[in-house]
């Protein structure tokens, strides 16, 4: 399709103006402009047109399903969209006057409430952007509790070979050396190497649970009570949060610091870019090192972004928290697990699952007998899922398995969706039997079919240029 | 699968060739396994390398995977050409040889051909 610059026809105009009636006052030719602005000149039919036509382009949960593992695409409920409308919460500038922003402030607080009592924090910083950003935050609440005790010496941050790749990026930003652990057969940190890797040089842990292959760490207490021996900190990275939520408490497993993805586990929009919320919690020992923001009480520390971060996307947050309520939240969570559980059942014997046992909510298929006996890769059976409506699911990740496929269902889909996945995801592994080769080079029906991703990799156009 | 007979091999997937220098690179297995390689970081010449220690890393469409040399020594030198055109290590893994290695005094526990193919298939 043709970019908004290409659609741009000298002179159209959008808005007809009445004629200026004061004198015009030139500009100083210091500010003036050296050259054309240059922006597209369209119609409103022509805009409509361009964005509706961009919409289609795109495949988002309200199109259907999508099942992309440890992403949580659940649906967002239209009335959380409605909260974070309201003119109250759009209309606020973040240095208004303390007496206008009472209500934002108690939203705020409100959400850092129940967000404290799902994550057994006693404390919470909504300034992160995203779940990345809040890891890099919660790291240095770990770097900053360290250094005050003079414990500089301790530049290890451990990391289980099945964590999410933001991880180790995380602690090599925060300046730690990464060390690796490997897995147990079971996908569960090994505790062996665990203990091999801890020591006076420790200073924490940071740790998935439920892990990225959707299995509950049943030596978790074990786990976080060797790395304090140590010395050490444990970190929660809430990505599978929405297996646990209202269930079992991060703060209860023994963990010091978390981060909660609200634009995931508590339902506001994402992909795409975001606007995200990386909620950070932490224990009380560790709370007068949390970021502050210009809307909460004391002296300027360091901020990890501007004011109190996304907030309409706490907005939404608190929306749905009050909205599924005490009973709701972890009903939620039995039901998303069910929903994987269920989903992984109809699919077994085809597909296989690389850990045949009761998941959480998500699971990781192997197809690596599969592509053996047929030559169709992960790659080629996710490509052929888009032909069936179908969003792919997460591939190639986590690491430790290989030709893996990720299905993460989410318990806002129906038994219906779910049965109907499951016939499409059968009928592919018949047809790579039957008829491989349509499959090598899926999908048919969409506008772009399979872009070079090498090129993609290493010669990225990421702009558009006039000249 | 491709797996030369004159080459050792580790579990990791690195092949060496022994000679007045070591020669080190990545095998059939392991680019086949990683998918098209679409950067590579080297290390420069001069660089002492450890065996079992990671002396670099690639990147391919579906992950970034170190490198773990096999030998310990000093790099004498390294192959610039796939800095620009990594997609060797794809294409002829055999012939992109990654790092040459002098004054060797170390080596992981290396396996010959037969006995890398077994790896491999226990591992596919």
């Amino acid at each position: 399709m043709k970019l908004i610059f290409e659609r741009s026809v000298p002179g159209r105009r959008s808005a007809i103006l009445p004629s200026c009636d004061v004198e015009a006052a030139p500009l100083d030719e210091a500010f003036a402009r050296q050259r054309e602005l240059r922006l597209p000149e369209l119609s409103e039919t022509d805009v409509s047109r361009h964005y509706t036509e961009l919409s289609k382009q795109v495949y988002g949960v309200n199109c259907g399903f999508y099942p992309l593992g440890s992403c949580t695409m659940k649906y967002n409920p239209r009335i959380d969209e409605e909260a974070a409308s309201l003119p109250g919460f759009t209309g606020i500038h973040p240095l208004a006057p303390e007496a206008d922003t009472k209500g934002c402030r108690a939203v705020l607080d409100e959400a850092a409430r129940y967000l404290c009592e799902i994550s057994g924090m006693d404390a919470m910083t909504f300034q992160p952007a995203a779940g990345a950003h809040g890891e890099f935050t919660g790291v240095l609440l770990i770097k900053q509790y360290h250094d005050a005790r003079g414990e500089r010496q301790r530049t290890k941050i451990i990391v289980p070979d099945s964590a999410h790749g933001t991880n180790p990026a995380t602690a090599a930003m925060c300046g730690y050396e990464v060390v690796n652990i490997a897995s147990s057969a079971d996908g569960c940190v090994d505790l062996d190497a665990l203990r091999a890797a801890l020591g006076p040089d420790t200073a924490g842990l940071m740790l998935t649970n439920p892990n990225t292959v959707g299995i509950f760490d049943k030596n978790i207490l074990e786990i976080t009570r060797l790395v304090h021996e140590a010395g050490g900190l444990c970190y929660y990275d809430g990505a599978n949060l929405n297996a646990v939520m209202g269930v079992v408490r991060p703060g209860d497993m023994g963990f010091d610091c978390i981060h909660m993805n609200l634009h995931k586990t508590f339902a506001t929009p994402h992909g795409g870019g975001g606007p995200g919320a990386g909620a950070v919690g932490c224990k009380d020992f560790l709370k007068d090192f949390l970021p502050r923001s210009a809307l909460m009480e004391g002296e300027g520390r360091l901020q990890v972004r501007a004011f109190a971060g996304n907030f309409l996307v706490v907005v939404r947050a608190l929306a749905y928290l009050k909205t599924l309520g005490r009973e709701g939240v972890p009903e939620a969570a039995k039901n998303a697990v069910l929903n994987a559980n269920y989903l992984m059942q109809q699919i077994k014997g085809s597909f296989e699952p690389a850990f045949d046992r009761v998941c959480m909510h998500e699971f990781v298929l192997d197809l690596s007998r599969f592509k053996k006996e047929t030559g169709v890769s992960a790659l080629d059976v996710a490509k052929s899922l888009i032909d069936r409506g179908m969003h792919p699911p997460t591939m190639y990740f986590p690491l430790i398995v290989h030709e893996a496929l990720m299905l993460e269902p989410t318990e806002t889909e129906s038994k219906q969706t779910l049965d109907e996945a499951a016939a499409v995801f059968r009928d592919l592994y018949r047809q790579a039997y039957d008829d491989p080769e349509p499959m090598h080079t899926a999908p048919h029906g969409t506008p772009i079919g399979r872009p070079d991703e090498v090129k993609a990799s290493r010669t990225p156009v990421l702009r558009w240029r006039q000249d | 699968m491709n797996i030369p007979n004159e080459l050792k091999y580790t579990k990791s997937h690195e092949w060496l060739k022994e000679g007045d220098v070591v020669e080190v690179g990545i095998t059939d297995f392991a680019q086949d396994a990683l998918g098209d390689i679409v950067f590579i970081n080297l290390p420069e010449a001069g660089d002492e390398v450890v065996a079992g220690e990671r002396f670099g890393d690639v990147e391919s469409v579906k992950a970034v995977s170190d490198l773990l040399s096999p030998v310990s020594g000093i790099i004498c030198e390294v192959n610039e050409e796939l800095l620009d055109a990594p997609e060797l290590l794809n294409s002829d893994p055999y012939g992109a040889w990654i790092i040459r290695v002098e004054q060797v005094n170390d080596y992981e526990a290396l396996l010959d051909a037969a006995d890398y193919e077994a790896h491999c298939a226990e591992e596919a």
